[in-house]
């Protein structure tokens, strides 16, 4: 049940087969996983782990260390308030107090509904439109009280959903080629090798097997 | 004085179509790139030199210099650094996500110029668009032939990679990031041995660049290291990309010429910052992103240029500049860069790991009106254990420099606002009225 569909194990092959070595996919690979279930489910890991010849615990561990990959549950939106220095200047906090109250969680927790996850987050870079806060990683800001609670009927509503895709960062634009300047020949050999795209299962692609180049 | 210094990374990103192959190609894309590569690899190294690009990044080092430290290897890759997570840093996100091409541009002569036949683009995973703008500009560059086999004709050939983080400020530490690129835990690597130049990415030489550094390579080899060296002063030269925030009346992005502008341009020009906020009177602002020391008005006419920013006892850094106004409360502030660094601290170091928390603890309970005089003195003391002497540059007693990067809003705030510290323990209450929401957590 929250195994990688077909679709998904196809796309992490090929990810798999851009990398010189193939541990390297795992965040991407993790970011895939999320596209489908919104976290890492314990079989997701699972197939992960198998994609890259590595242990459960090894991707779970790894995973645990980065802030976006989420090891439970979360809500269809994840509705992350920036708190950070020019946010907090533009009255970070109290938008956070406000949404709180708004949408009848703390910080960490999941609506009832399971539509909304409210996190505190740290700078996200929108700092130009302070207090802001990232839905599914897209940017909304300035929010004030009014603004945030029109955000969250709208999300409810379903009218963003162009704006704000379903969770997973790599999922609207794919990787369309493969590795095409071979890396595995000699130094001052500028010659191409056609179609080095992976996709032939595990061990499969010019980046296969974790071999240094 | 503002110059009319035309800008170079941020020329087209106002274009409708800007991060488009379309609309890159329409304003003179890629031809930085055929220059290049009718140029010897060593003739654009030359170029660079001459330009004297600072590393965009933070650390300042200069990107010629950085790409002759290579250690000589059969396999060499280059690394663009766009996790930029430095609080109040938002320039690289605003080149990611418009002008996408400039990037792999940038990175293509760059590759071409240290040898490197595989180049990665590490952008924030955060970056929902940005990320894909990157992907979509890969992709149609491979179609284009700037990526891919035999570039644009010639004999050099270079894959890339759009590789997306997943949400930790370490990871724009260079060899965190390289971690992180290898799968792992964003863990910094102990330099020396590690330094990326001798055994970066995969035990192999690897340059790591942030992201604006590389959007003025197209230029600088279209027009020369020279025309780049004859904008702004001595070693600061070129323009650079600030990102203004905080108490101003027009936060917001601005290409500057180096040196030339101060940050009193920059906070009060009309055609820039505009301003403190309301008018307000300016009460500090922090001169480049949150690991670097707090400047008060009196060094508003300082010229944004690294060495002087320097001599002054702070960092140019990232190129972020927050304004405080006389509503901020120098307490609320120092503690939220505090509670940043304790929560983003990687753990490998006492110093900063125990010492970010402790600090955050203490400023929280100051903020909170729960605090003791003494408390600022085992605050000072938490500093020096991190960074002894609590000095600028910070004495480092870590793996990275995170944990040095600590002290200087705690210290900054002390020094500079002891007063302030002192009446929220007398009142038992910020004085700012701040509600004590900011120290809840
Ligand atoms: C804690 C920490 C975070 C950093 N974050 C970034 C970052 O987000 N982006 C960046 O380009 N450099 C960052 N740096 C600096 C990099 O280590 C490195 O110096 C830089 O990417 C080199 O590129 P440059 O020489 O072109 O500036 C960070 C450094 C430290 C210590
Ligand atoms: S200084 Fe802090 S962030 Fe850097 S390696 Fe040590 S513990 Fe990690
Ligand atoms: S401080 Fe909130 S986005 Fe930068």
């Amino acid at each position: 049940m929250g195994h990688l569909g077909e679709e998904q194990l196809e796309r992490a092959r090929r990810l798999i087969a851009l990398y010189p070595e193939r541990r390297s996919a795992l965040i991407p690979l993790c970011h895939l996983a999320q596209a489908q279930h919104g976290w890492l489910t314990p079989e997701a890991i699972e197939d992960i782990a198998g994609l890259l010849g590595i242990t459960p615990a090894e991707v779970q561990g790894t995973a645990s260390f980065y802030d976006m990959l989420h090891t439970e549950p979360v809500g269809r939106h994840v509705v992350a308030v920036c708190t950070n220095i020019a946010c907090m200047l533009a009255g970070a906090y109290e938008l956070l107090e406000h949404a709180e109250a708004h949408l009848g969680v703390h910080v960490g927790q999941t609506t009832e509904d399971g539509e909304f996850t409210l996190e505190e987050s740290e700078c996200l870079a929108g700092c130009d439109i302070a207090p802001c806060a990232q839905v599914n990683h897209r940017f909304f800001g300035p929010l004030d009280e009014a603004g945030f609670d029109a955000l969250v009927a709208e999300l409810r509503a379903g009218t963003l959903s162009e704006v704000v895709p379903p969770h997973g960062v790599l999922c609207r634009v794919e990787r369309a080629v493969g590795l095409l300047a071979h890396r595995q020949e000699g130094p001052g050999d500028g010659a191409a090798e056609e179609g080095g795209a992976g996709g032939e299962g595990l061990g499969g692609g010019p980046g296969g097997g974790g071999a240094r180049p | 004085m503002i110059t009319d210094a035309a800008p170079i990374v941020t020329r087209r990103v106002r274009q409708e179509g800007s991060h488009t192959l379309q609309g890159y190609l329409s304003t003179g894309g890629y031809e930085g790139l055929r220059a290049a590569l009718s140029m010897a690899p060593e003739a654009v190294r030359e170029e660079v030199d001459k330009a004297s690009l600072l590393g965009r990044g933070g650390a300042g080092f200069p990107a010629g210099r950085k790409w002759s430290m290579l250690r000589k290897s059969p396999t060499t890759y280059l690394v663009v650094n766009g996790d930029e997570s430095e609080p109040a840093t938002f320039k690289d996100r605003l080149l990611i996500e418009h002008d996408p091409h400039q990037i792999i541009e940038g990175a293509v002569i760059a590759a071409y110029a240290i040898g490197a036949r595989q180049a990665f683009v590490f952008c924030r995973g955060e970056f929902a668009l940005g990320l894909e703008r990157l992907q979509q500009a890969c992709n149609d560059a491979y179609a284009y032939g700037a990526l891919g086999p035999r570039i644009l004709g010639s004999e050099f050939s270079l894959d890339l990679v759009v590789h997306p983080g997943a949400g930790a400020y370490i990871c724009g530490e260079e060899t965190a990031l390289l971690e992180s690129l290898e799968g792992k835990r964003g863990f910094p690597r102990i330099k020396p041995p590690y330094f990326p130049a001798a055994i970066g990415l995969y035990g192999e030489p690897t340059v790591v660049n942030n992201v604006e550094t590389v959007s003025n390579l197209p230029w600088i080899v279209l027009h020369g290291g020279e025309a780049f060296a004859a904008l702004g002063q001595g070693s600061s030269a070129g323009t650079r990309l600030f990102a203004l925030s905080g108490r101003v009346e027009r936060p917001g992005w601005y290409e500057l010429e180096m040196s030339k502008t101060t940050f009193r341009d920059l906070v009060y020009d009309p055609s820039l910052g505009g301003g403190v906020r309301g008018g307000a009177a300016l009460k500090a602002f922090i001169p480049g992103g949150v690991s670097a020391p707090w400047f008060g008005p009196e060094r508003l006419d300082l010229g944004l240029d690294q060495e002087a920013v320097g001599a002054a006892g702070s960092m140019l850094g990232s190129g972020s500049v927050v304004v405080m106004d006389e509503t901020s409360c120098a307490v609320r502030a120092a503690w939220r860069i505090s509670r940043f660094f304790w929560r983003e601290s990687c753990g490998q170091c006492t110093p900063c790991r125990e010492g970010s928390g402790w600090i955050e603890k203490m400023l929280r309970r100051i903020e909170l009106g729960a605090g003791r005089e003494e408390d600022l003195d085992v605050l000072m003391d938490a500093c020096d254990n991190i960074a002894p002497g609590v000095s600028w540059p910070p004495r480092q007693t870590t793996i990275c420099v995170l944990g040095p990067s600590i002290p200087s809003s705690v210290a900054s705030g002390i020094r500079m606002f002891r007063d302030e510290f002192l009446l929220h323990v007398k009142e038992g209450a910020c004085p700012y009225g701040a509600a004590g929401e900011g120290g809840r957590r």
